[in-house]
């Protein structure tokens, strides 16, 4: 292995972000970006579902089928989705209803599937949990960037403290309805997808 | 009747899978540069969610949640904690006994579904589609009402968005936003064209 953790750890955060560049986890991305609070639990709880799955998974690499590999790749994210699922749900119920369905869906997350089957079957446990982690907080920063824009400019706040003071409470700030819409996050994500695009052209695709 | 009929229309255009929650965005924007393929996709999604919705309730129902066991003499057992676990295994087998299946007896649809197929484990949308159905409490019928709904709804919408990548390859845009990130604006511009929806009601 070439590359140092501290490489593995940077990498996937800036040179190869999950979303930005590759695509993949999107679906939670743009739907829990609507606050600051849901945004920060979802990294948290994808982070951690990441490295650890990464974890387990390259621990028992040697052991595992070829032929069977996807489904106990399943089975080892989907106990972990339940572990933190109840977690939640047993310390921060609110929070949990927030979420939705969106916990449970971290096991559909092509970033935590993607780690399992293009580096932690080949790679050993702590450069996995490492590259995992590196993904997670890749995930986390393009997720909590789009839902800083979209909570402060959509509801003038942050993780709901008031920052902009809203016209409807007497302030001066006349909230931006569209960024309340899930769908501004596909623009938003557009336009951070073209920055990134912007600052290493290699990243551009051809026709 | 009327009742299911609601189910669909909503699960169709007010409550579109990917357009209004996000979910099986990663194969709705990866496959869906050409109308035939996008058809080929939301078909295969069609297919899995009218079987596994419901298949899930029947699970949900007799085996997880509280009491569900009676019929095993265990009445205080409560396995709902399970329910992930089962209802992506559930998925996962139905979709590899579909691609035996049709191989097997219909090859001409497993020509036309066969590569999406496997894809479609580990597509939100369809588990989506099952946790959705768990958190609404539908019975059995108002299942298979809402399996077909949300699928049509996501056939819907990807071939759509095929439609309009199929006309953006004529157009020029500067070269960071080529390919993804125009791709990322349609389909917000179709998220909200679908909002304009919202007020129906039946």
């Amino acid at each position: 292995m070439a590359e140092s953790n501290r490489e593995l750890l940077t990498r996937s955060i800036f040179k190869r972000n999950p979303i930005a560049l590759l695509v993949l986890g999107i679906c939670s991305a743009l739907a829990v970006t609507g606050q600051m609070t849901t945004a920060l639990v979802m990294s948290v709880c994808v982070t951690l579902v990441v490295a650890f799955s990464s974890l387990t998974i390259s621990l028992v690499r040697y052991q595992i089928p070829a032929s069977v590999r996807i489904g106990l790749q399943i089975i080892v994210i989907a106990t972990l989705v339940i572990l933190v699922d109840q977690i939640l749900k047993a310390f921060f119920f609110g929070l949990s209803k927030q979420l939705s369905i969106y916990v449970g869906l971290i096991i559909t997350n092509c970033i935590v599937m993607g780690r399992a089957e293009g580096f932690a079957m080949s790679n050993p446990p702590i450069a996995s949990f490492v590259d995992g982690l590196g993904n997670g907080l890749g995930y986390g920063l393009v997720l909590l960037a789009v839902a800083f824009v979209r909570e402060l400019f959509g509801s003038g706040s942050l993780f709901g403290y008031e920052i902009l003071p809203l016209t409807t409470n007497g302030g001066w700030y006349l909230r931006n309805g569209m960024l309340v819409l899930p769908a501004s996050a596909f623009f938003l994500i557009a336009l951070i997808i073209w920055l990134l695009r912007a600052i290493d052209p290699s990243q551009e695709e051809k026709d | 009747m009327e009742h299911y009929l609601d189910i669909i229309i909503r699960s169709i255009f007010l409550e579109n899978l990917p357009l209004s929650f996000f979910l099986g965005m990663c194969t709705f924007l990866a496959i869906s540069k050409q109308v035939k393929t996008a058809m080929g996709l939301g078909a295969a999604v069609l297919f899995i969610q009218v079987i596994t919705v419901p298949l899930n309730n029947l699970v949900l129902n007799h085996l997880l949640k509280p009491g569900a066991l009676a019929w095993a003499g265990q009445p205080d057992l409560d396995l709902s904690f399970l329910g992930l676990l089962c209802y992506i295994a559930i998925i996962a087998a139905v979709v590899q006994v579909l691609e035996m299946f049709l191989d097997r007896f219909v090859p001409a649809l497993y020509n036309t579904l066969g590569i999406f197929l496997p894809l479609l484990t580990v597509n939100c949308a369809i588990l989506g589609g099952s946790l959705f159905m768990v958190e609404r409490d539908y019975a059995f019928g108002e299942s298979i009402a809402y399996g077909f709904g949300s699928g049509a709804g996501f056939f819907l919408a990807v071939v759509c968005l095929g439609g309009i990548r199929e006309r953006l390859e004529y157009a020029d845009p500067p070269g960071g936003l080529r390919g993804l990130g125009l791709t990322f604006i349609s389909a917000g511009l179709m998220a909200i064209a679908f909002m304009g929806l919202a007020g129906m009601e039946m």
